[in-house]
């Protein structure tokens, strides 16, 4: 017999988040890294204490959004995340030095437990998971691992992407993970195309690595009126 | 210190253990370290020490035995077989490693082709290896 500590410690690291909210989309670069990470920017703002994992360890990219520097998690009976703009950070970029991480399924859902088991969050009200593209090992893994998991789903205005939306919700549906709700990032043009979409904003690559400057988007702006409506009580 | 997480772990994982077997003690718990984490024993078993006062009592009795598990890699290119002693890797790198494992592919490389996708065959972490109790 083998047995995996692990898993079994997972549990009790979450037993003091209240909602845990994974930004998801089924197609890779439409926009679900800049989202998780000013979504934790506008819920932090909010006073909120919020937590942001970026779980696309291949392709880590909030610490650089967040402008993430010189700061490194605290070892401290496992370890602390540091803050960045009130936002409890961690992400696999800490660790990488700046090089490539070529994992493979297996070695991904390791890291994952890893992770999830020596971090320690403390209190939350929100943690904010930024999820690489599809439905893969992460996204299972997840679902798995942290039972309080609730989606937030971005897709473009694309009829491919709607395709492999609607499938994967579906899919969603069947594991019983709740979906919060749909935003459509709005890639294509610089107007919102209904309630819940954001635009094309020509100023968000200018403000990538500052916080306050991502706050003041248009990105920003629009997602924080779609959050209020989707999910947040104000 | 963040052997205190995965000792922990291990109580926590024992004791999930204990309920499934209906155990009313556990005698002996049996760890494997594997040699890339390269976990601090002092460090860990103090962290049990402290760990049992406040657990369930089911473990507090409990007997702790690490063994060690020497890493094994197969390059999955060229499938030479290696160890951690045929590969360099600076002290960041070590602690990297430490912390998660799998940053190994980062660092690296197979000592003859020098790829990154290898499979890490035995050694990884910290293990259970066997539980002893009474019913
Ligand atoms: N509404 C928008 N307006 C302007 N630029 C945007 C918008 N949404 C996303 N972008 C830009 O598109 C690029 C890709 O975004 P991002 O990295 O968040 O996508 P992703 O879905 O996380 O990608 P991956 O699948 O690789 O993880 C970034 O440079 C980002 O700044
Ligand atoms: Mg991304
Ligand atoms: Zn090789």
């Amino acid at each position: 017999m083998t047995i995996d500590p692990r898993t079994s410690v997972i549990k009790k690291r979450f037993s003091n988040i209240k909602r845990v909210i994974a930004v998801t989309g089924w197609k890779g670069g439409i926009g679900k890294s800049v989202t998780a990470s000013v979504l934790s920017l506008i819920l932090s703002k909010k006073g909120k204490t919020c937590g942001l994992l970026d779980l696309d360890f291949t392709g880590a990219s909030d610490h650089i959004i967040l402008g993430a520097k010189d700061v490194f998690p605290e070892e401290k009976n496992g370890i602390v995340p540091p803050e960045i703009n009130g936002i409890k950070f961690m992400s696999i970029s800490f660790f990488s030095d700046g090089k490539a991480v070529p994992l493979r399924g297996n070695n991904i859902t390791d890291a994952i437990i890893e992770m999830l088991a020596i971090t320690r969050w403390g209190k939350l009200d929100y943690l904010i998971i930024d999820m690489p593209p599809g439905i893969n090992d992460t996204a299972l893994d997840v679902v798995r691992l942290i039972d309080k998991t609730e989606i937030l789903a971005l897709t473009i205005p694309s009829i491919i992407a709607k395709d492999v939306l609607d499938r994967s919700l579906e899919l969603y549906k069947r594991l019983k993970v709740p979906i919060i709700g749909v935003i459509i990032n709005n890639l294509l043009h610089s107007k919102g195309i209904g309630a819940k979409s954001i635009p094309y904003d020509d100023k968000l690559e200018a403000s990538l690595g500052r916080p306050d400057k991502l706050l003041k988007t248009k990105f920003s702006r629009s997602l924080e009126k779609i959050i209020s409506e989707l999910f947040l009580s104000v | 210190m963040h052997e205190w997480a995965l000792a922990d772990s291990v109580i926590a994982s024992a004791i999930d253990y204990s309920k499934k077997e209906k155990l009313k003690k556990i005698s002996q718990v049996n760890i494997v370290f594997g040699e890339l984490q390269n976990i601090d024993k002092e460090i860990f078993m103090f962290a049990i020490d402290e760990l049992i006062k406040t657990a369930n009592k089911v473990i507090s009795s409990s007997k702790f035995k690490i063994s060690d598990e020497p890493a094994k890699f197969k390059c999955k290119v060229c499938e030479t077989d290696f160890t951690l002693n045929q590969v360099k890797k600076s002290e960041d790198e070590a602690e990297y490693i430490h912390f998660i494992p799998e940053m190994a592919h980062t660092y690296l490389k197979c000592p003859k082709c020098k790829s990154p996708d290898f499979d890490l065959i035995a050694g990884r972490g910290v293990s259970i290896k066997s539980i002893k109790g009474v019913k």
